[in-house]
């Protein structure tokens, strides 16, 4: 571990989503990542990396060795992720609330392409906080951009909560949702396989450490 | 009589039939003038944050986007998201604003947004166009359609009486023995009635693309005079370029007076564009004195 111990709940929580994404879901390889048809992950919340880059290292988009030495002088790995520097990252990210909107535009390009690809965007409950974040929630089901699914990783780190619960919130302006135990790897499956014709929210609750 | 906004319209309206490419976003000011029926035509609603976000977006899958609104809305409200959604993400897009510095005064001091050139200098890699004319937008806003960098074109209602050639590097429009005078886009027409009102024998750079900035340009006109004295008038807030003056003419022991809109204070005056020319002294009877006063001797 270097440097990162702040975020490593950060990592942690979302450890077993990237999986899952990278393992069954996705349809990007190493040898794709330029491919129009690609699947798009985007890591809005760029907050602990570390689980990240430890899947993109297991599935081959990263030399293994570069772990060692993040966020090193000469490492292409820092404490937010840069799609300059890293293969098979989509975008740069570490501000929060920056994620989702991109992730609108992404999905769109991609319809407008009539690209088979889709666009997931890993976002918090925490960063949910960020008004963009609800700009961008709105346009999406307005737009009906349906290749866009947004992946709420829940850790109860929001400051204030969501009354309501998250789900609502993008419920409420027209998306499909899912709750799910971010931790079981077939439910995750389940849910982020799941047909819909519009966009999608899927809540992974995690339950706070102690 | 065509705006600058309406040959901006113009242009992008003609291309993105040629151009699959060309993605228009707007946050609702403008947007009915784009064709609502092509896919590639977003209308975000009032949400700056995410109009420019999904331009980073759409750049990231390929496309070339057009991101438009009022000047302040376009710059300051969603800077952050030009840094980081555009820049940051390493893609290109290109930026049209209207509203200028104070086009339209009567809004108050919202709407007024002298400090976005400045604003933009504080990232890498943007192409800034300050046209002077309507016929210089439509040229300028081809190539940048066809480019992939990240450029912002800044349209006003101020302009001046003729277009002048547009391309890479500053136009000597005079030649003379006592400094010489950078005049930026729209502010053109009122330098050259300053000039010849105070009789001065000056060099008269236009620059109707002040990013990247002609340092070659600058400093061999520099070189053809007499005095290394430079003025620069732009129409924006004043010594944006200042810097880079001096990076030009950092082997030449140089003066340099930056002129344009006040950093002092904020107004809170209304009335018209050419009140506010008076008070920032970007009027022909401002620009005058400057004139004398600088290349006096």
């Amino acid at each position: 571990m270097t440097g990162d111990e702040k975020h490593e709940w950060a990592a942690a929580s979302t450890i077993d989503v990237l999986w899952v994404l990278y393992d069954r879901v996705l349809n990007v390889t190493p040898a794709t990542v330029d491919d129009p048809d690609r699947d798009r992950f985007l890591l809005s919340k760029g907050h602990g990396p570390m689980a990240y880059y430890a899947v993109l290292a297991e599935k081959g988009f990263i030399d293994e060795s570069t772990l060692d030495d993040w966020t090193s002088w000469d490492s292409p790995l820092g404490q937010h992720p840069d799609r300059v520097l890293v293969n098979g990252v989509e975008i740069s990210s570490g501000s929060l609330g920056h994620g989702l909107p991109i992730a609108v535009g992404t999905a769109l390009g991609q319809r407008v392409g009539k690209s088979r690809g889709r666009t997931f965007v890993l976002v918090g409950d925490g960063e949910l906080d960020e008004g963009s974040n609800h700009e961008a929630i709105a346009v999406a089901a307005r737009l009906g951009v349906a290749n866009l699914t947004a992946i709420v990783i829940d850790n109860q780190s929001a400051m204030y909560g969501w009354p309501g619960g998250i789900a609502s919130r993008f419920a409420v302006e027209g998306w499909q949702t899912a709750e799910i135990d971010g931790r079981d790897h077939e439910a995750i499956f389940a849910a982020l396989t799941a047909p819909h014709d519009r966009p999608y929210a899927v809540v992974a609750k995690i339950e706070k450490s102690h | 009589m065509t705006t600058m906004r309406q040959a901006f319209i113009k242009t992008v309206n003609e291309e993105i039939e040629n151009d699959p490419r060309i993605a228009v976003v707007t946050a609702v000011i403008s947007s009915n003038e784009f064709p609502q029926e092509n896919e590639r035509v977003v209308d975000v609603g009032i949400r700056e944050q995410t109009m420019v976000g999904v331009a980073g977006g759409l750049a990231l899958a390929g496309l070339r986007p057009v991101v438009h609104s009022y000047a302040p809305f376009l710059v300051e409200r969603p800077y952050e998201q030009i840094k980081l959604d555009i820049g940051h993400q390493d893609v290109g897009a290109v930026f049209v604003s209207i509203g200028a510095s104070y086009d339209d005064p009567v809004w108050g001091r919202t709407h007024q947004s002298p400090g976005d050139v400045a604003l933009f200098d504080t990232l890498p890699g943007w192409t800034v166009h300050v046209p002077g004319h309507p016929d210089e937008v439509t040229p300028l806003l081809r190539q940048a359609l066809k480019d992939d960098n990240r450029v912002y074109v800044r349209l006003s209602l101020h302009e001046n009486s003729q277009a002048y050639p547009v391309g890479e590097g500053f136009t000597a429009l005079r030649h003379g023995k006592r400094g010489v005078v950078l005049a930026v886009g729209p502010m053109l027409d009122r330098v050259l009635k300053a000039v010849d009102s105070e009789n001065a024998d000056v060099t008269v750079l236009y620059a109707a693309t002040i990013r990247p900035f002609d340092s070659d340009g600058l400093r061999k006109a520099v070189e053809e005079t007499d005095h290394a004295d430079v003025m620069v008038v732009e129409p924006y807030l004043e010594g944006t370029s200042s810097h880079l003056i001096s990076e030009a003419l950092q082997l030449i022991p140089h003066r340099v007076r930056c002129i344009g809109v006040k950093r002092h204070a904020e107004l809170r005056n209304y009335g018209t564009a050419e009140d506010h020319d008076a008070a920032h002294d970007l009027d022909v009877v401002g620009l005058g004195s400057a004139v004398r006063s600088f290349f006096r001797g």
